[in-house]
């Protein structure tokens, strides 16, 4: 938590609320001018002299949702009883707060500094206080096992066989895509009258119907953003993977496509160029680490954290992976449901359900299932093409 | 500051009303908790909508009842869901009423579209009542983002505009509360221009004081017994936690029964845990061990 200190010089009330609304904002919440005004003329219908009633107060007026509902005493005492510096651990550990996030770029920034701690000594890198819950355990193992030769992923993207993933990939990207909205609106050909405006048009006619106009229920593209995993247990099917995702990006210019193994990072530009050679080595660049451990947790959460707008409703989110990970299963399990609540749908592709024995009971995936709308295998080519049926289905 | 004593003034006639607001809910049945209560005061007091949070089953629907009995008004409901739009949110013309009438006695265009022909959904019906009614708008999260830009609309500015009637604005400013279950997050747009509240399980002396509110003929005893199973289960694993709603189906249950002790009769205890876990899931989570261990342990 970003402690303010009380300002002890602070001038009266408004000056003191204005410095909360700015504590507030340090600690991520969207407090503007209008909510401090707000703030301070709801703090005239209380007994503001009373602090639990102010409390409660401005707890019903600055707070947008549940997971800033429970911080919010923590922050309060913190500002106006300069009780902040030794609570620490109160705040909630998945909630980050805006000012420590890091930038979109700064992981990229980061990785030199990692490889070079991973080939001098073990030692964990000194990364800031929003990777403390993960563990120190998880981390070490995550790190120990990231493979951080570069690997050429020209051999991934440029084969002939692989073109058809990519064509099962786009037809599976049509079938999500083309949803119907449960809304209808005026059309030119459609099932429905639209009553409303034959009504207005008879009017010039005297009464009588003769316009017909009619409504349907207009296509509402659904966007796919894929997840991918790159990790070392997954080398085998990375290939026809990316194929696969390549073609979900290639099929819709909204999809997006991530890969991730112990960090998560964006390849929809890359996998969206026509030069396949540079596309290759734009990948190869951002593959470093390829082949490594997971997190998949964590890689989750800061897809979460960072790209949470790209999530709505008609969202299709799809995650290709076998759901063995180094990271703890609750917190995988968090960032699903986190997911899940901002997406449409989430699918998780994975290879190992085909096998005839496989039963979902590694710590990680058992902890996924509940917050997954499909759990589907994609062990073979067949078994990726036969998934079309299943998307349209969602 | 030179104008510091007003607002304190203003402020502790004030106070007597929030808890006053309490007192007057607590008479209709409805125990309302401290945050609870202030989010409703201040609602009223600066004239914003309301927005409860919460799983179901806790009464975030009837907060809007028990204001509205206590303010002594409608209370007008618009039960959201998907697909929802205009026509049926706001209004709509009556056009078989409107088609006859032109058959029959070949009326103009302005009397076509007056409000006689005007079917009024809910929205609409808020916003011309003369005394503010309590506009309940359930389970927001159902409807489209589209539903919900427009709904910023209405309630900053109580106005809604019909092309053929023209612009119709609020005679008295609605109380709206709405309500979410998390089906999908709201923008933070809407939750800007809301008050916020959490509304989550009651504790032990709430609901207690819930039950023999609603259910008075249940005994002590019992009462006792069943708000400390309920709030025991809710700490188990289960898929839906039994909510305030419950619970009282389950004591209504249990005396309907007739039972006066939760240890007297294990059988028709384990066969009316119908009313209070809701999946085949949850029903086999909590098999008669369990059931008699909960039970032996608030007995």
């Amino acid at each position: 938590m970003q402690v303010t200190l009380f300002p002890t010089r602070a001038a009266g009330l408004a000056d003191r609320m204005s410095g909360f609304a700015a504590h507030l904002r340090m600690n991520g919440l969207a407090v503007g001018p209008a909510e401090t005004a707000a703030a301070l003329s709801a703090l005239t219908h209380v007994d503001a002299t009373d602090a639990a009633e102010a409390r409660r107060a401005l707890k019903t007026l600055l707070v947008p949702n549940a997971e800033i509902w429970d911080r919010f005493d923590a922050l309060f005492d913190a500002y106006w009883f300069n009780a902040g510096a030794i609570r620490q651990g109160t705040a909630n550990s998945h909630v980050r707060p805006q000012t420590a996030r890091p930038t979109l770029w700064a992981k990229h920034f980061e990785s030199p500094l990692e490889t070079d701690d991973a080939h001098g000594e073990m030692a964990p890198s000194s990364r800031g206080e929003s990777d403390e819950a993960e563990g120190t355990e998880g981390r070490l193992i995550a790190t120990r096992t990231d493979n951080l030769t570069r690997r050429d992923l020209r051999e991934f993207v440029d084969e002939e066989s692989l073109r058809d993933a990519e064509r099962a990939a786009e037809r599976i990207a049509r079938a999500i895509r083309d949803r119907r909205s449960r809304r209808r609106k005026q059309a030119r050909r459609g099932p429905a009258l639209d009553l409303r405006r034959i009504q207005r048009a008879s009017i010039s006619r005297g009464g009588e119907p003769v316009d017909l106009f009619r409504r349907a229920r207009p296509d509402r593209p659904m966007q796919i953003v894929a997840l991918t995993d790159v990790s070392g247990s997954m080398t085998l099917y990375a290939r026809p993977f990316l194929a696969f995702v390549r073609g979900l990006v290639s099929a819709d210019t909204r999809a997006e496509a991530f890969l991730f193994h112990t960090r998560l990072m964006c390849v929809t530009p890359a996998l969206r160029d026509h030069d396949t050679l540079r596309a290759a080595g734009r990948l190869s660049l951002m593959a470093e680490g390829f082949g490594g451990g997971t997190d998949i947790g964590g890689a989750l959460a800061t897809f979460v954290d960072q790209h949470a707008r790209r999530l709505g409703s008609r969202t299709v989110v799809v995650i290709l992976s076998d759901g063995y990970c180094t990271g703890t299963p609750g917190r995988l399990a968090e960032s699903l449901a986190r997911i899940q609540r901002k997406a449409g749908r989430v699918v998780w592709l994975n290879p190992l359900l085909g096998w005839s024995d496989y039963a979902p009971v590694a710590a990680g995936i058992a902890a996924a299932l509940p917050h997954l709308d499909a759990h589907l295998p994609a062990n073979t080519l067949q078994a990726l093409a036969a998934l079309e049926p299943e998307f349209a289905k969602l | 500051m030179s104008h510091t004593p007003r607002p304190l003034r203003r402020g502790l006639s004030a106070m007597t009303s929030y808890s006053d607001l309490q007192e007057r809910l607590a008479s209709t049945g409805y125990m309302a908790g401290d945050d609870l209560a202030m989010a409703l005061h201040l609602a009223q007091a600066l004239g914003r909508p309301l927005l409860l949070e919460g799983p179901a089953g806790v009464g975030k629907t009837e907060i809007a009842k028990a204001l509205a009995q206590i303010l002594n008004t409608r209370l007008i409901r618009l039960q959201c869901y998907e697909g929802m739009d205009a026509s049926h949110a706001i209004y709509e013309w009556n056009y078989q009423r409107q088609l006859l009438a032109i058959r029959a006695e070949g009326t103009t265009e302005d009397a076509l579209f007056s409000e006689k022909y005007l079917l009024k959904r809910p929205l609409l019906e808020a916003i011309q009542q003369d005394k503010a009614p309590v506009l309940l708008l359930d389970e927001i999260d159902r409807a489209d983002e589209e539903f919900e830009a427009y709904l910023l609309e209405i309630l900053s500015d109580f106005q809604i505009t019909i092309p053929e009637l023209g612009t119709m604005a609020a005679k008295a400013r609605p109380h709206v509360i709405l309500t979410a279950n998390g089906t999908r997050d709201l923008s933070d747009a809407l939750r800007r221009r809301c008050l916020y509240t959490y509304v989550g399980y009651p504790d032990r002396e709430t609901e207690l004081a819930i039950l023999n509110a609603r259910a008075p003929g249940v005994e002590a005893r019992l009462a006792a017994q069943i708000v400390g199973v309920v709030q025991a289960l809710r700490r188990e694993d289960l898929e839906k936690k039994p909510g305030t709603a419950e619970m009282l189906d389950w004591a209504a249950a249990l005396t309907g029964l007739g039972l006066t002790d939760l240890t007297q009769d294990s059988a028709a205890v384990q066969a009316t845990l119908v009313c209070l876990l809701k999946t085949v899931a949850d029903r086999d989570a909590v098999p008669a061990e369990v059931m008699e261990r909960l039970v032996g342990r608030v007995a």
